[in-house]
This record gives C-alpha cells, sequence and structure tokens, in this order.
C-alpha cells in the first residue's frame, strides 16, 4: 500500500509564470525509507510544502494515506499533518521557552489522535523515546538552549514520532551535524521508524547518506520542471 | 497543556519586556479606577454634606456661593442677615425649624460657626443622620465651644481646654481676641463634612469678641448680660420645613423680601449646579485617565508586534506540527488578552494598597473619605473596556502573525 501518491502534480507560485514543480508520478510505499536528493533550488521546500499540506497543487493530484489531500480544505489539512505527520526541520527545531519534554509534547497540543495514541503516559511515552534515542535523563529537565545541536536534532526527532504518526518528514535534519552524528542519528531515526511502522522521507543534498536508505531518488529525476530555480527561499 | 499555557511560557521567556507592559497597563488602570474612585468619592461627599434642609437663606448673592460659604465654608458672604428679617421669616407657619449661622471668624485655621443650640439638633448630613457628640455636650454658656472632630483631632484639644478665637479668617496673632478664651465644652464625632473642621459658638459669642472682650472664660461669664449680646445680625440661616411641597412658596417669599435683598436656595438644585461646575475638572482627569490607558496600550502593541519579526521561526514550527493560522491567530490573541489581565490585577491590587496607605491622608488633608470598599459596577465596567480593548489591540499583531504564516508556511524565515 502507498502512504503518498502523486499523480501529474504541478505546482507554480502565484502572480507567477513559472513552474517550480511538475511530477508525473511519485509514491512512497508503507514502511519504507526514502531518501531523496537534490541541490538546493531544485524544488525540495516547494515539493515538502505540497506533501505536508501547506501548499496546494495547481493541477493534478495527492493522496496521502488513501486520503485525498488536494480535495481537502487547507483547515482540514493543518489537521491532517497535525494528525499523521511528524516533520523535523533542517535546524532550531525546537521551542526555545519549552522544557525538552513539552517540546516533545507539543504535536499532542495540535492533535487529539496523538494524543489518544498515548493514553494516560504522555509523559512516560516521551521520556521513554527520549532515552531510546540516546538523549541523557538529565537532559529533559533543561532549558532546551543549552542542549548541543545533536541533542536538538534527536529531541526533534522524537517529537516528529510522538503518538506514532504514519509519516515522517526530515527536512535535512543533519545538515548542522557532523559526520559521526549525521550517521548516529540517521540510524536511531530509522530505528524508532521502523518500531512504529512509520514511512520515512528524508530529504537531503548530502549524497554520502543514500547507501542507509530502503530507496533513493534523486529530486531532478522526477521533477520535470525546467529550471525551478526560483523556489521559495 | 493548551495555546493559552503556551501564550503565557512564550510570555514568560520574554518576561522582560512582558512585566515592562504589564506595569504599564497597571499604572494605567491604577489611575483610571483612581480618578473613578476620587470623583466618586467627592461626589458622594459634596452630596452628603448637607441633608433634610430644605432652604438655605443668605444675603442676596448667586446660589453656588451661597452653598460654599454656609456649608462648605469657602468663601464669604457678600453681606448680612439683619436679625429682625431673620426672626420673621422663621416665624412663618411654614417653617419647622431654623438654624442661624454667623460667620468670619478662625480659630488656627479653622472656620468658627457662631450659632445655637438648634444646630446640633437639627443639622442633618449624609443619610439624614443627626449630628452627635463623640464627648460632652452643646454649648450652654457663652463662652462654651464645640469642636469638630478633626479640628480636635489635629489640635489636639480635650474637653475643658481654653482656646482663643481670631476675627476674620487669616488668623494673624495680632487680631486674635486675646481677652476672650473659649472652653471646650463638647467635640462632634466626624461626620465626614466641612462640620469636622468647623469650631461651634453661640451667637452671643460671636457679638461678645466683636463687642471688645471684657470678660474672660472661667470666672464670673455668668454674670455677663446676655441681652448686651443679643445678636444683631447673622451671615445665613438654614430652614426646614413642615413640608417639602411649601419650600417654593417660602423661597419665592424670601427673594422678594422687601426689607433686604434675601437669597433662599435649595441645597439640592445648589449642588446640582456646584457640581456641574466641578464635572469639567472630573471630566478632563478622566480624559486623561483614557489617554493613559491609550498609551499604555499602544505600548503594548508596539511590545508585541516588535516580538513578531523575532518568533517567525516559532510560528513555522508550530505550523508544522499542524497548528493553523487561526490557532497562530489565537496565540497571539490570548498573549495581550493575558497581559491586560495581568495589568489590570497588578492595577487593582496598586490601587488597594496606596487607597490603604494614603487613605487616611486624604481624609484628613482633603476631608475626601477613599474607602477600601470593593470595586463598584462602574469600576468593573471600566475594567471590562480596558480587557476588551487589550484583546482587540492583540487583533493587530495576530493578524500579521496570522498573515505571515500564511505567507511562511513551515519555511524559516530569519
Amino acid at each position: 500500500m502507498n502512504i503518498i501518491e502523486l499523480q501529474d502534480v504541478t505546482f507554480c507560485w502565484p502572480h507567477s509564470a513559472a513552474t517550480v514543480i511538475d511530477i508525473e508520478r511519485f509514491s512512497l510505499k508503507r514502511g519504507e525509507k526514502l531518501f531523496i536528493s537534490g541541490a538546493s533550488g531544485s524544488g525540495k521546500s516547494t515539493l515538502l510544502g505540497l506533501l505536508s499540506g501547506i501548499l496546494t497543487p495547481s493541477s493534478g493530484s495527492i493522496n496521502i494515506l488513501q486520503a485525498k489531500f488536494t480535495a481537502l480544505s487547507d483547515g482540514q489539512r493543518d489537521q491532517f499533518r497535525a494528525d499523521h505527520i511528524g516533520y523535523i526541520f533542517q535546524q532550531f527545531n525546537l521551542i526555545p521557552y519549552l522544557s525538552v519534554i513539552e517540546n516533545v509534547l507539543l504535536p499532542c497540543l495540535f492533535s487529539q489522535k496523538r494524543r489518544a495514541q498515548l493514553s494516560n503516559h504522555a509523559t512516560e511515552h516521551a521520556r521513554q523515546l527520549l532515552s531510546s534515542l540516546k538523549l541523557p535523563d538529565t537532559c529533559i529537565n533543561r532549558p532546551v538552549t543549552q542542549l548541543s545541536i545533536g541533542q536538538q536534532q534527536r529531541v526533534a526527532a522524537a517529537r516528529a514520532l510522538i503518538g506514532n504518526p504514519e509519516l515522517v518528514i526530515a527536512d535535512e535534519p543533519t545538515s548542522a551535524l557532523d559526520t559521526h552524528n549525521r550517521q548516529a542519528f540517521i540510524e536511531l531515526l530509522m530505528n524508532q521508524c521502523a518500531l512504529t511502522g512509520a514511512s520515512l522521507l528524508f530529504v537531503s543534498h548530502d549524497q554520502q547518506l543514500q547507501p542507509l536508505f530502503d530507496r533513493h531518488l534523486a529530486l531532478s529525476a522526477i521533477n520535470n520542471c525546467e529550471e525551478p530555480a526560483n523556489e521559495y527561499l | 497543556m493548551s495555546i493559552y499555557n503556551l501564550s503565557y511560557k512564550s510570555l514568560k521567556n520574554r518576561r522582560t519586556t512582558a512585566i515592562l507592559t504589564v506595569f504599564t497597563v497597571a499604572i494605567s488602570v491604577l489611575l483610571l479606577l483612581a480618578v473613578e474612585r476620587i470623583r466618586l468619592q467627592a461626589k458622594q461627599s459634596f452630596a452628603n454634606t448637607i441633608s433634610n434642609t430644605d432652604l438655605i437663606v443668605g444675603a442676596r448673592s448667586g446660589q453656588v456661593n451661597l452653598l460654599l460659604y454656609s456649608v462648605f465654608r469657602i468663601g464669604n458672604s457678600t453681606n448680612n442677615i439683619d436679625w429682625q428679617s431673620y426672626q420673621k421669616i422663621i416665624s412663618e407657619p411654614a417653617v419647622k425649624w431654623s438654624i442661624p449661622i454667623s460667620l468670619g471668624d478662625s480659630h488656627r485655621g479653622s472656620r468658627v460657626i457662631g450659632t445655637n443650640q438648634d444646630y446640633f439638633k437639627f443639622y442633618q448630613y449624609g443619610k439624614k443622620q443627626p449630628l452627635t457628640f463623640s464627648q460632652g455636650h452643646a454649648f450652654s454658656n457663652m463662652f462654651d465651644t464645640v469642636l469638630g472632630s478633626e479640628v480636635a483631632k489635629r489640635l489636639d484639644y480635650k474637653l475643658g481646654s481654653e482656646i482663643i478665637i481670631a476675627h476674620g479668617i487669616s488668623d494673624k496673632k495680632f487680631n486674635r481676641h486675646k481677652n476672650s478664651p473659649f472652653i471646650v465644652t463638647g467635640i462632634l464625632a466626624p461626620t465626614g463634612t466641612p462640620v469636622d473642621k468647623s469650631v461651634h459658638v453661640s451667637l452671643a459669642a460671636i457679638e461678645a469678641i466683636h463687642a471688645g472682650g471684657i470678660m474672660t472664660a472661667g470666672g464670673d461669664q455668668n454674670n455677663v448680660n446676655r441681652a448686651a449680646y443679643q445678636p444683631q445680625q447673622i451671615t445665613a440661616f438654614l430652614l426646614g420645613l413642615h413640608s417639602k411641597v411649601k419650600s417654593f412658596a417660602l423661597q419665592r417669599k424670601i427673594n422678594t423680601y422687601r426689607r433686604e435683598p434675601l437669597s433662599a436656595i435649595m441645597p439640592g438644585i445648589a449642588l446640582h449646579e456646584l457640581w456641574g461646575i466641578m464635572s469639567v475638572a472630573e471630566q478632563a482627569l478622566q480624559g486623561v485617565a483614557i489617554f493613559v490607558v491609550i498609551a499604555a496600550m499602544l505600548a503594548m502593541l508596539s511590545n508585541l508586534l516588535s516580538s513578531l519579526q523575532e518568533r517567525r521561526r516559532e510560528m513555522a514550527i508550530l505550523r508544522g506540527m499542524g497548528a493553523r493560522p487561526l490557532q497562530i491567530f489565537m496565540l497571539l490573541i490570548s498573549e495581550a488578552s493575558l497581559l491586560t489581565t495581568l495589568g489590570i490585577a497588578t492595577g487593582i491590587a496598586l490601587l488597594f494598597a496606596l487607597l490603604g496607605l494614603f487613605s487616611p491622608l486624604v481624609s484628613r488633608e482633603f476631608g475626601l473619605n477613599l474607602s477600601l470598599s470593593m470595586l463598584t459596577s462602574t469600576e468593573w465596567r471600566l475594567i471590562a473596556l480596558v480587557q476588551i480593548s487589550g484583546m482587540l489591540i492583540g487583533f493587530i499583531p495576530a493578524f500579521n502573525a496570522y498573515r505571515n504564516s500564511l505567507a511562511d508556511g513551515m519555511t524559516i524565515k530569519v
């Protein structure tokens, strides 16, 4: 079963004639760990915006978890993202004024479904996730600003995984990490995805990471767009 | 955790500016409530000064002027009333009681009122409350005196103290009537009216002082020929009638009294006119308070707006977690509301703290009783207005954040 299905999707920014995304067909299987590589300016951010429901395609259809994403309203797509998608940003993922635990539990604020997954033991779940991501227990009560970048990214991973969303999207999450940390981070992330059965869509320009994944796609190979340079910066 | 919790934590993170904003709002609320309270108390203590008196009569003048000198002991009369006229008017069948008042002397900053025992019997203030004695009794001898509570307290007089009364208001040493000392026989209970600041003596005593003192207190004052000091003139008098309906007829009669030009006024109407004059100052004060509230709201607005730029990342993260633009909107609204609520609470706390500290002083210096009473419905209404305007002000940064988060989506802009 496919968790993501794109068909004939095009996208161009309002008031702009240039098409930045033109994908005939793209899919992601359940439980699959896909690596998408692309140089900056290849339409990565736009694709992720489309997949997470922030942007709507100019034409074509996007199905996520069998839901007709393109037919949903803006608010419904926001709710869908809250319920089913864990998102990891490039860096500075955390809300500075919340504690580690509060950051991890943040998605539950916006999703009843993910809150329900944790039943009454939300904090306990969060602790377990953090410890399986190898974050020392002493970190938990420290202000997030005192954590190292590597630790911060692991907190972000825990936040993406809390409440077992079906899809985890990571947008260059390792770009601020050194080689050693990079490898460790990806392995931990993959292990957790495997445990919860989540599919992982990992976007990076760093080709070295590619062997760690089930499948690899170059964005330029599926994006038929001639000159997607002017994407949102 | 909820959105409100989130906004609370976000504010806590920016606590320096948040606290400053809270204090700005607090001070504006304090000012607004203090002005309201002073206004109300001033109005009330004005209205409470005299009660159950149907007419006040004095030499012809404006009603406000007559009210001011006869009741508030502010300013002076233009002329006196002949004793004969007084006797003639109070012999009207409509008249139930009268209180003669003779002004013009002072004792160490307090006005001296020449009157008779009817003053203690018929004068009423507040809600038809009569005067009561906290110590002693009314004057019976010519050089007895009854003090208002504040005079006794301020000058530390007890029953039996001897005091000297000066002619005129200025109370310079040289014009004190040195040879006519008075003995305190009574001290009135506090009333919150100008009575507290007055020294009361008999009409005969006033005449005697001005006739040139020949007698001293203590000794043989009983031998003083009272008839010799029969008052010739008084300054004003208060009238109580058998029926209020008669007030208009009697008022007209006095105003057209032929032997001398007199004015009769109804205290209620005169008070109303006086308050009308004061209301300009009152409105000016209120206007200033309202502008301070507006300034506080603008300060909060500029604080929230300037924080938005550095919080775009935070908003993008929240959007990534599935927050809707509307929830981002609510986050900002609730921050503005929370700041306003905290400001109001602090303002109220400050108000009561200041009232507790300064109300004895204000009461002593200005005769204004600022009570520590609970907030009135008007005050709650003002508070609600501030709260609502705080929330409405929040719409501006909230709308900005909403627009930003639509435009930015999850792209982090720094």
